[in-house]
Order: structure tokens, then C-alpha cells, then sequence
């Protein structure tokens, strides 16, 4: 008989682990609540159709390629580490999304979560990535900033130059998923490394649970102080647990490169400065990010990267280079031409207010960068956030000059 | 597809022990930073107890994380003392002793582990309460909440669970008939004029906005399996898996509150004959009476109370004096965390636990007419001092 099948399920938690005494595979897991105790009683059975969540007025990626099928096929798996697809769906369930945003809608609990769920995640991740197919193709990794030609702005028109990524360390569960001492030692790990670094990187960490009321407030007047999460896409994956604990900011004496430890992902790396020079963020980015690569490494740790997916990060949007390259820049009378969406989507751009996503743009100041993640190296993101800046700077130019626009062709489709 | 076959075994045979990974981390580098707080689970948790009790769950898999997160995610108000936890099933309140006994204690005058706590609901036994002056009485309440036994709680239980509550409890309610006899509506199915009825009567309740309730889980997968139930005279309604698996109201403006308890008593009554009917019966047990998802609202879960008109009382130095001698406590007529608008206060009973329905809304009653009578009083330019009550 196979002795002590369980399976002990959490539908709210980390715990749910399969879990075998005997090595023998049992076909078919009938029940959703089993104590492994020898005679604790069963609680409940359900089939997968009667938790089967109720999707009609949902428009999320989840929502999407969830059908009851996958659902049942997947509803008994779980992570070594315990994450089941109903900790990963749930953020999707909570927050149906808006008829004219579409949200991703799932989470990662951690690296495994990719692999065990992925008969959904890789219809998601081929949906939200233009059709990039994790089960095929490779992402290409390439942070050598050498390669990037004409990335030094007119500062008439571009005010500031920002890139941002993230980096998970392998081993540790992700931010949904993550018990109070991992992420303490996601902080422990980073805080470490980061204090290896020297030159123009040479810089200092402030826990968000020890921060004074002084530094708290030049965070704050330095834009670089992050809050407790409120927006209820992350609420609901539960990345907000515990705060502040184990959360922090480290940022070089410059204030040119930042890192958020714990916040939506283990860390958030950003290297920005004021003006136009997109090049020279860029290659303090690269230096800064392989800098701490090669002093975790040398510690025993390395950051969650494979070849189909790239760099891995709790939010599937995220995956590959995880990078968004973007300027503050000027175009009031480009930003009252009616062309201008058509314009960027040919550029492979998305503009944004300068508050951030889901902000408005004032005075003409828009954010501008690339749209794509996944399927594109760091190189060729940034070059084509290079060129199109370039060309809506041309356009504007043009403009002021009485001059008439054109829209550039439209990008070869590359993975369809 | 392509799959590493490492990772196909990986997924079909996982054989590390469940208790290994979870204690991968000593019990030091997992406990929770609570130096911030003021709840009743950080006055009572301490890093042995949480040694002691990590490796363990209920049979539904809640753990002692589980129970706690709502309280290291809310670390309190200096001047208010939430509770800080929460039950996933009604085994929680077993495993979970150590650190429970200590909170419910806390919480509920001094209720040790070895009490007893009666339940009566029968509401012959509450004395007067039909004449509550309606000059400043203008409604009164009474309200509580029942789990269904079997189930795991709102924090806890999956969606296929909670729509077992759903259909159970509908289909009980839709049993009752005389001037019980009601109609359900599901929030998911309700149709925008349903919608605005239920918010003009004051029936409609909303998804959770409380940091308190979210950070339990108790908001997950919403509106899904949530409801109300009301019958047609607009006096009886039930909330289905809202804060707990249901909470039954009963209420009808003016003050005959005997009225209201009889109806409340009456309502419950027959509910439970029906769930029983079906198989099923509510959490309950002689040391804390219905087992309901907050510690708080153990014992009766019950909440007595009244809309009353107290502008001269409220403003005497002793007004919170004399509420605290006769049990009872104020809340603006908004409910918990409001203030009082034109001197009408929402005055109800303390207890919970400890008490029972009858005595606690005695207490009430008692207590509203003692306060009553102080306003005219006090109207009346004479003084209070000599009907300020010895505590009870």
C-alpha cells in the first residue's frame, strides 16, 4: 500500500508539499486535505471543478489561458518549496482588471514555480511577450554597454536617463512566497555584497526598519524612498507581509545607482541621472550589476537566470531582461500629434506620465521606454530606446520648424 | 515541450519532509519583529511559545504564521488593542492553546482556560427590554455569528468550501417562512437595482477595505460565494462569508428590544434546526461557547445594541466612567471606529465570552435605561450623582 501518501495543503500559505514516503507515484490525488498524522481524519474532498475560480468578469493573462482543464491538471502541484497554483493565481482572481489594461494577473513564489506551472505560465508569457515562446526559444543576455552607439541626448529635450531591472537570488523563494527568515537572508546576502562595491559604486544601505527620521527624510526629497505596497495587485500575492522587515534602500554616494532590497522583487537595481546621458547610465548599470554578480558568486550565491526565460523575477512580465530604460523628455508639440501612439508602437516604445505608470503627462514631459522584457538582449533594448528617443527628438525638432513628421515602419514581428 | 527530467522528477516525487522545510531556519531567525506593536498577540507571544508551536498545524494545514500574520502586518494603534490573529479552522483554537489561552484571557476579563461559558438563548428569560423610550432610543440591534462545523474559516478555506458554505446556508435560510420568510441575494449575481435597495436599506455590505481583515486573507477570491440574506419585513438578515461564515442581524427602529432578541433568538434558532436537518451543525464547544474566525467574538459573538440620542450624558466627565461600570461600551452610529454625530451614540455591550446572550443583553437593557434616565436628568438640570452605578 503506498504507506504515508499527503499532502498537506494551505490554500492561503507556502505549505503545501507533496509529499511521498516509499517513492511511489500515486496516479490522481484525490484529496485536496490530508494531515500526514496517522489517523488524523480526512477534512474535505473537492474536485478541481468546485474550486474552479469564476473568471467571467475577469480580462487578465491568467483569466485568459486558465481553463478548467489546466486548472485540474495543476491544482494538485506544488513547488519543493510548498507554493501551489493557488497562491500564484490568487493575485488574478482578487484584481479582475480593467476592461482597457491587461494585467498579468499571476505570480512566481519562487524559480521552481516556472517549471511546475508551466502549462499556464508559458501561454501567459508568450501572450504578455509578443509571442516569445518559452519551450522553444533562448533569451539572449548581453549587459556589454560598449556596444551602444548615439546614447548622448539633446538635454534641450531629454531631462533625465534612467534604467531599471531586477535580480533574484537562486535558493530563496520569492517576495509572495518568501518566510520571514529568507527574505532577511535575501537582505543579509545583497546588503553584503552591495558593501563590496567602491568608486564611484562606494555607498550605503538604510534598512527601512532602522532608518532615522533624518534619513528617512532626504530619501524622501531624493525621490528614492519606496512605500508599503497599497496597489492591490501586489497586496493580493502577498509581497506586503511583515513590512518593514527585511526591507531596505541602498544607494552610492552619487545617488547615480539605487537598489531596492525586498520590496516586489529581492532586489530592484536602478542607475539614473539627470540629462541625457543614456550611455553612460547604462554602463554604470552593467558595471554595477555584474560587480555584484561576481561578489555574490564569490560568496557561494548566483542570481536566478536560464536560458529560456533569462533573468527570473516574481512578476512574469518581468522575465528576461526584466529592464526598463526610459527618459524624462520634452515634446510638447509632438505630444499634441494625433500620429504619436502609432509613432512609439513603431518604435517598440510606451510613454508614461512622469509620475510613473498610470500617471498623466504634465507640460508635455513624457516617460518614454522600451515595451518589450523578454526575446531582446539588454543592448538591443536599450540601442532601440536610443534610436527611437533619437527620432522622436528629430520629429519634434521638425515640428518646431514647421515641418512635416513621418511614421516610422512598423518593427519585423519577431516571434510570431 | 521541452522538460529537464530532473525537474519531471523533481515534480512527481517530492519526498522531503513538509516539517524539514518549513524548519529549515532556526525558530530565532524566523520570529517575527514585534518591537513596534501593540496588539494582544504581541503582548503574548513570545520566542518559545513560537519555537513551540511552529512545527505544528491543524488538520487543515493552518499554521501558527497563519494564525499571527494579521497582527505583524498591523502593528496597532497606541490607544486602541486589536486582537492580532486569527483562527483557520475551529482546531486552531486547540493547537494553537498556547498561544490562544493567554489571548482570549487577555481579551475577555480574565477567562482562564478551565472556565465554563453557558449559552441561552432563550428569550423569555431577558427581563422588560420592550419599552425602551423612543424618544432616544431609535433602533435597536442585536447581532452574531455562526460556523458552520466541518469547515475551515474565512482566513483558510478554498473556494470550492466557501461555496459549500454559501449553498448550505441558502439553502437552509430559503426554509424559513413566517415573517422569517426571506429572499438571498449573491453579490456576484445581483442585478444593479438589487444593488441599490440593499445599499439604501443599509444591508449591503462591502468587500473588506481593513488592513486588519486583508492581511487574514479573508478578502481572497471576493465576491465569490458571498451574499445576503433578509426577510421581507427588512428585521432579520444574514451575511454570508463575509468576516466569519455567517453573521445573523436582527433590528428594527425604536426601542422595543425584546422584541428584537426574541426575533434574534427565534431566527437562530430555527437556522440551526435547519443546518441540523442537513447534517450539519454550528462550532461550539462549553469552554468557548460559538467558535467563531477573531478570538473577539468567541463565547456568544454576540453584540447588543441600540441607536441613542445622549447629548447631556455624553458630555459628563463620567461618561466613560459609567459605561465601563456598567459593561458596555460607544461607538459612533457610522459603527466601530466612528465618531458620534449629533450626540447619537451607538452604545452596545463589552462581553462576549464569559457572559451569556441573556445576560448580555440584560445588561443592556439595564444599562441604556439607566442612561436614559440620566439624560432626562440632566435636561432637567439636575444632577446624576446619585444613580452612578457600582460596577458591574
Amino acid at each position: 500500500m503506498a504507506s504515508n501518501f499527503s499532502r498537506i495543503l494551505s490554500s492561503k500559505q507556502r505549505i503545501g508539499v507533496l509529499t511521498f514516503v516509499g517513492g511511489s507515484v500515486t496516479a490522481g490525488f484525490l484529496l485536496h486535505r490530508q494531515h500526514v498524522g496517522a489517523a488524523a481524519p480526512v477534512r474535505r474532498s473537492y474536485p478541481a471543478s468546485a474550486d474552479y475560480p469564476d473568471l467571467r468578469k475577469h480580462n487578465n493573462c491568467m483569466a485568459s489561458s486558465l481553463t478548467p482543464a489546466i486548472y485540474a491538471k495543476l491544482c494538485d502541484k506544488a513547488t519543493p518549496n510548498g507554493y501551489t497554483l493557488d497562491l500564484a493565481i490568487q493575485t488574478g482572481v482578487d484584481n479582475p482588471g480593467h476592461p482597457f489594461i491587461k494585467t498579468v494577473g499571476m505570480v512566481a513564489g519562487d524559480e521552481e514555480s516556472y517549471e511546475v506551472f508551466s502549462d499556464l505560465l508559458d501561454p501567459i508569457i508568450k501572450e504578455r511577450h509578443n509571442g516569445y515562446d518559452p519551450s522553444t526559444m533562448k533569451h539572449p543576455t548581453d549587459l556589454d554597454a560598449s556596444k551602444i552607439h548615439s546614447g548622448n541626448f539633446d538635454p534641450r529635450y531629454v531631462l533625465s536617463s534612467r534604467v531599471r531591472t531586477g535580480r533574484s537570488i537562486r535558493g530563496l523563494s520569492l517576495p509572495p512566497a518568501c518566510t520571514r527568515a529568507e527574505r532577511r537572508e535575501v537582505e543579509r546576502v545583497v546588503v553584503d555584497a552591495l558593501a563590496g562595491l567602491h568608486g564611484d559604486l562606494d555607498g550605503k544601505y538604510y534598512s527601512l526598519t532602522q532608518m532615522t527620521d533624518g534619513e528617512q527624510q532626504q530619501l524622501i526629497d531624493d525621490h528614492f524612498l519606496f512605500d508599503k505596497p497599497v496597489s492591490p495587485l501586489l497586496t493580493c500575492a502577498g509581497m506586503a507581509r511583515d513590512w518593514p522587515d527585511a526591507r531596505g534602500i541602498w544607494h552610492n554616494n552619487e545617488k547615480t545607482f539605487l537598489v531596492w532590497v525586498n520590496e516586489e522583487d529581492h532586489t530592484r537595481v536602478i542607475s539614473m541621472e539627470k540629462g541625457g546621458n543614456m550611455k553612460r547610465v547604462f554602463e554604470r548599470f552593467c558595471k554595477g550589476l555584474l560587480e555584484v554578480e561576481r561578489l555574490i558568486q564569490e560568496r557561494g550565491w548566483e542570481f536566478m537566470w536560464n536560458e529560456r526565460l533569462g533573468y527570473v523575477l516574481t512578476c512574469p512580465s518581468n522575465l528576461g531582461t526584466g529592464l526598463r530604460a526610459g527618459v524624462h523628455v520634452k515634446l510638447p508639440l509632438l505630444s499634441k500629434d494625433p500620429r504619436l501612439s502609432k509613432i512609439l508602437d513603431n518604435l517598440r516604445l510606451q510613454k508614461r506620465g512622469t509620475g510613473g505608470v498610470d500617471t498623466a503627462a504634465v507640460g508635455g514631459v513624457f516617460d518614454i521606454s522600451n515595451l518589450d522584457r523578454l526575446g531582446l538582449s539588454e543592448v538591443q533594448l536599450v540601442q532601440t530606446v536610443v534610436d527611437g528617443v533619437n527620432y522622436l527628438i528629430e520629429c519634434e525638432k521638425r515640428l518646431e520648424k514647421g515641418q512635416d513628421i513621418k511614421v516610422p515602419p512598423p518593427p519585423l514581428k519577431q516571434f510570431k | 515541450m521541452v522538460k529537464d527530467s530532473s525537474t519531471q522528477q523533481l515534480i512527481k516525487r517530492i519526498s522531503v519532509n513538509w516539517s524539514q522545510l518549513k524548519m529549515k531556519y532556526s525558530s530565532d531567525q524566523e520570529y517575527p519583529d514585534l518591537s513596534q506593536h501593540n496588539n494582544h498577540m504581541a503582548k503574548v507571544l513570545t520566542p518559545e511559545i513560537y519555537e513551540s508551536l511552529r512545527d505544528k498545524e491543524t488538520p487543515s494545514g493552518f499554521t501558527v504564521d497563519d494564525v499571527i500574520q494579521t497582527g505583524i502586518d498591523n502593528p496597532g494603534h497606541p490607544f486602541i488593542m486589536t486582537v492580532g490573529c486569527v483562527a483557520g479552522d475551529e482546531e486552531t483554537y486547540e493547537v494553537f492553546k498556547e498561544l490562544l489561552d493567554p489571548v482570549i484571557e487577555d481579551r475577555h476579563g480574565g477567562y482562564k482556560p478551565s472556565d465554563q461559558h453557558k449559552t441561552d438563548l432563550n428569550p423569555d428569560n431577558l427581563q422588560g427590554g420592550d419599552d425602551l423610550d423612543p424618544d432616544y432610543v431609535l433602533s435597536s440591534r442585536v447581532r452574531t455569528g455562526r460556523s458552520i462545523r466541518g469547515f475551515c474559516l474565512p482566513p483558510h478555506c478554498s473556494r470550492g468550501e466557501r461555496r459549500a458554505i454559501e449553498n448550505l446556508s441558502l439553502e437552509s435560510l430559503d426554509m424559513l417562512d413566517g415573517d422569517l420568510k426571506g429572499k438571498y441575494y449573491a453579490l456576484k449575481n445581483m442585478s444593479e437595482e438589487e444593488q441599490q435597495q440593499l445599499i439604501d436599506d443599509h444591508f449591503l455590505f462591502d468587500k473588506p477595505v481593513s488592513p486588519l481583515l486583508l492581511a487574514s486573507g479573508m478578502a481572497r477570491d471576493w465576491p465569490d460565494g458571498r451574499g445576503i440574506w433578509h426577510n421581507d419585513n427588512k428585521t432579520f438578515l444574514v451575511w454570508v462569508n463575509e468576516e466569519d461564515h455567517l453573521r445573523v442581524i436582527s433590528m428594527q427602529k425604536g426601542g422595543n428590544m425584546k422584541e428584537v432578541f426574541n426575533r434574534f433568538c427565534t431566527g437562530l434558532t430555527k437556522i440551526e434546526g435547519l443546518f441540523k436537518e442537513r447534517s450539519h451543525e454550528f462550532m461550539w464547544n462549553e469552554h468557548l461557547g460559538y467558535v467563531l474566525t477573531c478570538p473577539s467574538n468567541l463565547g456568544t459573538g454576540l453584540r447588543a445594541g441600540v441607536h441613542v440620542k445622549l447629548p447631556n450624558v455624553s458630555k459628563h466627565d463620567k461618561f466613560g466612567d459609567i459605561l465601563k461600570r456598567l459593561r458596555l461600551q460607544k461607538r459612533g452610529t457610522g459603527g466601530v471606529d466612528t465618531a458620534a454625530v449629533g450626540g447619537v451614540f451607538d452604545i452596545s455591550n463589552a462581553d462576549r465570552l464569559g457572559f451569556s446572550e441573556v445576560e448580555l443583553v440584560q445588561m443592556v437593557v439595564d444599562g441604556v435605561n439607566l442612561l436614559v434616565d440620566m439624560e432626562k436628568k440632566l435636561e432637567a438640570g439636575e444632577s446624576i450623582d446619585d444613580i452612578i452605578p457600582e460596577q458591574k
